[in-house]
């Protein structure tokens, strides 16, 4: 009788100490998931009750609703360039940086620096500065020979804005990168040297085969942040997703729906939409990661 | 020996001079603040200001819509250290419960933990709009505070690492001598995991200093405003006469932002090296 009290007391601390996060999950969390379903179903605007549609709001998404596929489409193309540019420019550094030297510090601080300040109003502001008519990017073109964008008026071009803003913070990605790049032992390249490989051969056949789980693990932590990218295109766009919805992404269309025309049943639709392109694509890079991803067998 | 030279110098000039690029907007930016507002654009090719003037930062700090500068700062302020204080102490209670109690449930719910480090945030946001407008709480700072102080996951992940790092027989001997599990937390391993502790309270001061979506949902005084709010309302009042000011008043925004970057930098690489998140 007596363990059993003590038992059921170590079962009521535990959960007395994990209790802030489980609370917090289900109200914060858990229950607005829920809540965000049945919403979805509904036709809702705050100021009077929701009433249920059923599937009519996916049916609009889908088929009546141009908006959508085109914020859709500027969305995976921030994604799909933004996240491979950022992650090879993460990749590359990472290897210029993966040396002894006094000054590796000092040049790992300044290209993180980037990362830390990038998320704020100031620097979405910057680059909205910098692109401009006069900006230094166009400076920069004519410099070249080349002839000014005009970055405010075309689509693409506005986009391109977003990507390179995403690209330039690199940093963090390239951290996670310089600890993988630790953890390979000097050993294997010694072993390697030896027998007589180069260089190219070291890089194909030892660097990257080992830094395929951190690869792995970048590409989806940096997928799922790109998708929920939202104060660079409020920003920059002045909160309208501009020029022809250029820079309309995602969340910023989302936020639209949901704030600026109280439509919070087609945004609650939007979100889960969100939600399984997000689970799918994560589900997919896990299931293909089988054939590209290399773990060690031996230790722990 | 000469090759081994030229090889040192020209992996210098490459790091370097990519480091250069890298920060180049932001000299750009801070230069151009102490430039008068219609010579930004004209002279953008050049960085030194001709004149140097300071006026800019004199106008931004006057601030706008009748609050000055100092309003805003002090709001953010309210805000980075009830959410920091609140994130930091409910994560660290957390963390010791996953780290290092045995209940049914411990793994299931570390799972749900990690998992909801993945959710796409936007599937909340709607309800918790609802929930918040409910409870009465729209345009005042509880929605954006009161969240944090039931743990933050990437914190919570971040200190389960490191306790897992302490010796278990700490926790052994100090429950031999009587020692009950709060006690234990609060004397033995909080003083422990200050590094950890530390390490998320410099993200935590981050995410809420640049937050916008927060305060642009649930603040609609701009009295409550926090910097980043004010510097969308210096952006949407953009005019060629205000770019001074707005370009100065975001380079007060990032003074803080920088100071607590080179102050602990090395918190922040081990923060992001042993967890390998951002959050």
């Amino acid at each position: 009788m007596h363990m059993r009290f003590a038992a059921w007391r170590a079962q009521l601390t535990g959960y007395a100490f994990i209790s802030p996060f489980l609370l917090g999950f289900l109200i914060f969390t858990a229950f607005p998931i829920a809540a965000s379903l049945y919403l979805s179903f509904t036709d809702y605007n705050l100021f009077s009750p929701p009433s249920w549609v059923g599937l009519e709001q996916y049916r609009t998404m889908f088929t009546g609703d141009p908006k959508f596929w085109k914020s859709l489409r500027v969305t995976f193309l921030y994604v799909f360039v933004g996240v491979p540019l950022r992650l090879s420019f993460a990749l590359l550094v990472a290897l210029l940086l993966n040396r002894a030297s006094r000054a590796i510090g000092l040049y790992r601080t300044v290209y993180y620096l980037p990362s830390i300040i990038g998320g704020s109003v100031a620097v979405s502001i910057m680059w909205r500065n910098l692109y401009g008519d006069e900006g230094v990017i166009n400076l920069a073109l004519n410099f070249f020979g080349l002839e000014s964008v005009r970055w405010f008026a075309d689509p693409l071009a506005a986009l391109w804005m977003l990507i390179t803003l995403s690209v330039w913070q690199f940093g963090s990605s390239m951290l996670i990168f310089l600890a993988g790049l630790k953890n390979i032992p000097p050993s294997l390249y010694e072993a390697a040297s030896v027998d007589g490989a180069n260089p190219i051969q070291r890089f194909f056949r030892i660097t990257m085969p080992l830094l395929t789980p951190v690869i792995l693990f970048n590409t989806i932590m940096q997928t799922i942040a790109a998708f929920m990218t939202f104060i660079p295109a409020y920003i920059i766009s002045k909160g309208e997703g501009g020029p022809l919805d250029g820079t309309l992404l995602y969340s910023l269309y989302l936020f639209r729906r949901a704030f600026v025309f109280y439509d919070m049943g087609y945004a609650a639709a939007m979100a889960w939409i969100l939600l399984a392109i997000v689970a799918v694509l994560t589900a997919l890079v896990f299931f293909t990661s089988k054939f590209w991803v290399f773990y060690e067998t031996k230790e722990d | 020996m000469a090759g081994k030279r030229l090889r040192w110098a020209a992996y210098h000039l490459l790091a370097a001079g990519g480091a250069f690029l890298m920060v180049y907007p932001v000299i750009w930016l801070f230069m151009s603040s102490f430039k008068p507002s219609e010579l930004i654009f004209v002279t953008a090719g050049t960085l030194i200001p001709d004149p140097w003037i300071w006026d800019n930062y004199v106008t931004g700090w006057k601030g706008i819509g009748g609050l000055h500068f100092g309003i805003f700062i002090k709001n953010s302020l309210v805000l980075v250290v009830l959410a920091t204080i609140g994130a930091v102490l409910s994560s660290a209670l957390v963390a010791f419960g996953f780290a290092r109690l045995k209940f049914k449930g411990n793994k299931f719910w570390f799972a749900v933990m990690m998992l909801t480090l993945m959710l796409p945030f936007e599937v909340t946001l709607v309800p918790q709009y609802i929930l918040f407008s409910q409870l009465g709480w729209l345009n005042s700072i509880k929605p954006i505070v009161v969240p944090a102080y039931f743990g933050a996951p990437f914190f919570i992940f971040l200190m389960i690492q490191f306790i897992r790092s302490i010796p278990a027989e700490l926790d052994e001997a100090a429950t031999i001598d009587g020692c009950g599990k709060f006690r234990l937390f609060w004397r033995i391993i909080v003083p422990l995991i200050m590094p950890a502790m530390a390490t998320a309270s410099i993200f935590s001061f981050y995410w809420r200093w640049e937050d916008l979506l927060g305060p642009l949902l649930y603040l609609n005084r701009p009295s409550l405003y926090p910097v980043s709010m004010a510097l969308k309302m210096y952006l949407d009042a953009e005019t060629i006469s205000n770019w001074g000011a707005m370009f100065a008043m975001s380079v007060v925004s990032l003074i803080p932002v920088l100071i607590v970057f080179f102050l602990f930098q090395r918190q922040i690489v081990e923060g992001i090296s042993t967890t390998g998140l951002k959050g």
